[in-house]
């Protein structure tokens, strides 16, 4: 390995950052959608991990990394379309409904997951964009993953079917104010089913990333609260898909802190920079946050700003 | 399914549908009458609004206003009558048949996306929009619609961001954006500041007499009337009593129409003996509820063994006054002195004082819905031992169950059980459960807000009769209502509030009714 000094911590922190930040950026912009629409769905954590279970034994068996990234897509949808279904039920409240299904879906993937711990599933493919140098670091942190792509593409996407399509500002309607969609007529509980299915499909495939591609493995230690953080990872950027992207890099950056000071030596308060991206969560929510009003920007219809 | 199915069945091709008139239309009801029940709200009601008139609909709270215009939108189906829009008869079945006809209504309160900006509001309300929406073209189409129109809101910043008076322009945009051209305006102005008020029917009075609207507006306000409606139709009891061209009836003959020929009603009897000041308010200054406009109250008192009622029309401040002396509401200046001592509603204060509250919407302002009924009735003492007065740590529950028993009992609370959620009560027996609570004891100042609102006449009459026999016994009474009987009644002294300040203060031995009118307009 070519010796590159202190260079290599931000270069570890961008890999680091483009690798760890995949996950968030799928879960959150599903959640963004999902808030979007007025509801809140806390069970993506348990979806996730059902998608990297159901994503990785899928890809075994059927020897096809994308395969299995379908699969856990598919099973994230049953996860967001079961929470928008009971949650149109009268008298639900949707926190504590994500909260059981959060619960739900990781004790069902430890328990279907048991037999593919030990097999060996093919990983999703990588771009090697560091092509033109050879210093390794460079090319390790420049070897992109599909998947990131697409999230951005998906972010970009998504921004512009909340700004310029019908289907977009029918669903920031919907969770602005719900007595204005009635009056015009629109299906309030469809939009924020079909909203949530898609919040829950994405975050299936967030999962998917994890088991095939970083770190690779299906484990009952995967996920490390990425879920759950998405949602908080939402509120900081606003509700908007492409601030959730730039909002995923930093929180993928500050995961990869502690690995990228490790790999120059810096082993005190290992356990420390390990908490970044914790400590950066609390830190942005007190930060953004206000003691006279709600959030501006917030949907009026969310539970939690209501 | 299609994409329109999905998104709640907005019709995408609309070429089936008749054209959209192009400039104001003329509507009228004939014989509209609407009975709920045994109980008549709208009695053989025939007006015209003609063709690029501004119309405006007068009547006190409950004169069936909102009911008729409801039956010209297609809310209710009226039980008889007819609507003709432009000479011809119609049938409005609902809503939307209505706004196929032209014809639209601006609400009371905003009906706009708050975090949509005011094109996208336009944009979405319409009745086809494309999948993928091209913003370039519907913002130049946006800009030539605003041309033609003589006022114009940002089109950029979302509508939360935007003041009362710009939000309900944009209503009104909206309506002709959509090619309405026949308008209801529910009291358009209650939300704004009278300059904003001004502005916005100015803008109305100009398009419609330009010949591009026709408009009927609610309202109470007899300025409004006079400055910028062309003719007017009075309600009252849900009979049409009178109305024609603005610039030939006086306010005095208005006010008149509405308030009709009352005989001051044979109050309860009373027994004579006003005594101390018991309650003063002095210089209290305070926002509204919308934030925008002042409340002034420089100077109130109520004596012992008085009742002062203050009369006046819905939202000039009289609930704010409620709110200010029940502590709820914040009040940066002046004071409050309730027995000669400094009043700020403590619970320990009131205690003291025996002041109690009588609020407006008393599931909401005076209870806790889904605690029990006899806990409710306990609110008052459930921490205090009764006869010592001394505080308590343990509550006693069948102590609390007893003097619940005892207090339904004698004011006939209807209830299933003791323990049932008050919220389980109907709205009059809600009301006795909360009367019953508030005037056990002593009771040295009582203030009351639309004490009868929504009950039934035995309701009434007992519960009238329980404020006067507070009064007899020697408490202090400040009865806020907007039921212009119910102050005539029982009041020893009247007090007229309007824009927040109290405009008049007659004896009632003295009352004149139109004068009283008139005050309560805002025309003095």
């Amino acid at each position: 390995m070519t010796d590159i000094g202190l260079w290599g911590v931000p270069l570890a922190i961008l890999g680091g950052a483009i690798r760890v930040s995949t996950p968030f950026i799928f879960v959150s912009i599903g959640e963004a959608l999902t808030e979007r629409s007025g509801r809140i769905n806390l069970g993506l954590e348990g979806t996730l991990v059902f998608g990297a279970m159901s994503g990785y034994a899928v890809a075994f068996h059927s020897d096809s990394a994308w395969l299995g990234v379908l699969a856990a897509a598919f099973f994230g949808l049953l996860f967001g379309l079961f929470h928008g279904f009971v949650c149109k039920l009268p008298k639900v409240n949707d926190i504590a409904i994500g909260i059981a299904l959060m619960l739900l879906g990781t004790g069902l993937a430890f328990f279907f997951g048991k037999p593919y711990v030990q097999p060996v599933a093919p990983d999703l493919p990588s771009i090697p964009f560091g092509f033109w140098s050879d210093i390794p670091q460079v090319e390790a942190a420049l070897r992109i993953n599909v998947l990131f792509i697409l999230g951005i593409v998906l972010a970009v996407a998504m921004a512009f079917m909340f700004r310029a399509t019908r289907i977009g500002l029918i669903v920031r309607v919907v969770g602005d104010s719900a007595d204005a969609a009635r009056a015009m007529g629109i299906n309030i509980d469809l939009v924020r089913l079909l909203s949530t299915g898609v919040g829950g499909a994405l975050a299936g495939v967030a999962g998917a990333y994890l088991s095939l591609y970083y770190p690779g493995s299906w484990n009952e230690g995967i996920s490390s609260g990425q879920g759950l953080m998405a949602v908080a990872l939402v509120i900081f950027a606003r509700w908007n898909p492409v601030n959730c992207f730039w909002a995923a890099l930093l929180f993928g950056g500050a995961g990869a802190l502690g690995p990228a000071l490790q790999s120059v030596g810096v082993t005190q308060g290992y356990y420390l920079f390990y908490a970044a991206p914790y400590v950066l969560t609390l830190g942005l929510l007190i930060a953004t946050s206000s003691t006279r009003r709600a959030m501006s920007s917030a949907p009026g219809e969310l539970s939690i700003t209501k | 399914m299609s994409i329109s199915e999905v998104f709640g069945g907005i019709p995408v091709d609309r070429s089936t549908l008749r054209a959209l008139p192009n400039k104001a239309i003329g509507v009228a009801t004939v014989g509209m009458t609407m009975r709920f029940g045994a109980f008549t709200a709208l009695d053989t009601v025939s007006i015209t609004v003609r063709a690029g008139t501004f119309h405006a609909l007068l009547g006190e709270n409950g004169a069936g206003k909102s009911t008729l215009v409801k039956c010209m939108m297609g809310f209710y189906t009226p039980t008889s009558g007819q609507m003709m829009v432009e000479d011809r008869e119609v049938e409005i079945a609902d809503p939307r048949a209505a706004h196929e006809l032209g014809l639209g209504m601006v609400y009371q309160h905003f009906t706009l996306v708050p975090s949509l900006t005011a094109a996208e509001n336009l944009v979405i309300s319409r009745a086809r929009v494309s999948p993928v929406i091209d913003w370039t073209r519907e913002k130049s189409g946006l800009l030539t619609f605003m041309a033609t129109m003589p006022f114009s809101v940002p089109l950029d910043v979302p509508v939360a961001r935007l003041a009362a008076g710009e939000k309900q322009k944009l209503e009104l945009l909206k309506q002709l954006y959509l090619g309405r051209r026949f308008l209801i305006l529910d009291e358009p102005t209650s939300v704004l500041t009278p300059s904003e008020a001004d502005e916005l029917l100015g803008m109305v009075r100009g398009l419609t007499q330009a010949g591009e609207l026709t408009c009927l507006m609610i309202t109470h306000k007899f300025r409004e009337v006079t400055r910028f409606a062309d003719e007017v139709s009075v309600l009252r009891r849900g009979q049409h009593v009178g109305g024609g061209r603005v610039g030939d009836l006086t306010t005095n003959e208005m006010a008149a129409m509405m308030i009709g020929e009352k005989e001051l009603a044979q109050s309860a009897d009373r027994v004579s003996g006003t005594g101390a000041d018991i309650l003063s308010v002095a210089g209290v200054r305070a926002m509204d509820r919308s934030g925008l406009k002042p409340i002034a109250i420089d100077a109130l008192t109520v004596r012992s063994g008085e009742i002062v009622g203050v009369a006046g029309v819905s939202g000039n401040g009289q609930m704010e006054l409620m709110e200010i002396l029940t502590g709820q509401r914040p009040t940066p200046a002046g004071e409050i002195r309730v027995k000669d001592r400094p009043f700020r509603a403590s619970r320990r204060q009131c205690r003291d004082n025996n002041v109690r509250y009588l609020p407006e919407e008393p599931l909401r302002n005076a209870c806790a819905p889904k605690m029990s009924v006899a806990e409710n009735i306990a609110f008052r003492t459930f921490d205090t031992i009764e006869g010592s007065g001394r505080e308590r740590f343990w509550l006693d529950g069948s102590e609390t169950r007893r003097r619940g028993a005892e207090l339904v009992a004698a004011f006939k609370v209807k209830t299933a059980a003791l323990d049932a959620p008050i919220a389980s009560l109907s709205g009059g027996n809600v009301q006795r459960a909360v009367l019953a609570r508030e005037l056990s004891g002593d009771v040295d100042l009582l203030v009351a807000a639309n004490p009868c609102f929504g009950l039934d006449f035995s309701a009434v009459a007992e519960i009238r009769a329980r404020i006067m026999a507070a009064r007899n016994a020697g408490a202090a009474v400040l009865l806020i209502s907007e039921d212009l009987d119910e102050i005539l009644e029982l009041s020893d002294r009247i007090l007229v509030m309007s824009e927040g300040c109290i405009a008049f203060e007659t004896p009632i031995a003295s009352a004149d009714i139109a004068e009283i009118g008139r005050h309560m307009a805002g025309h003095a």
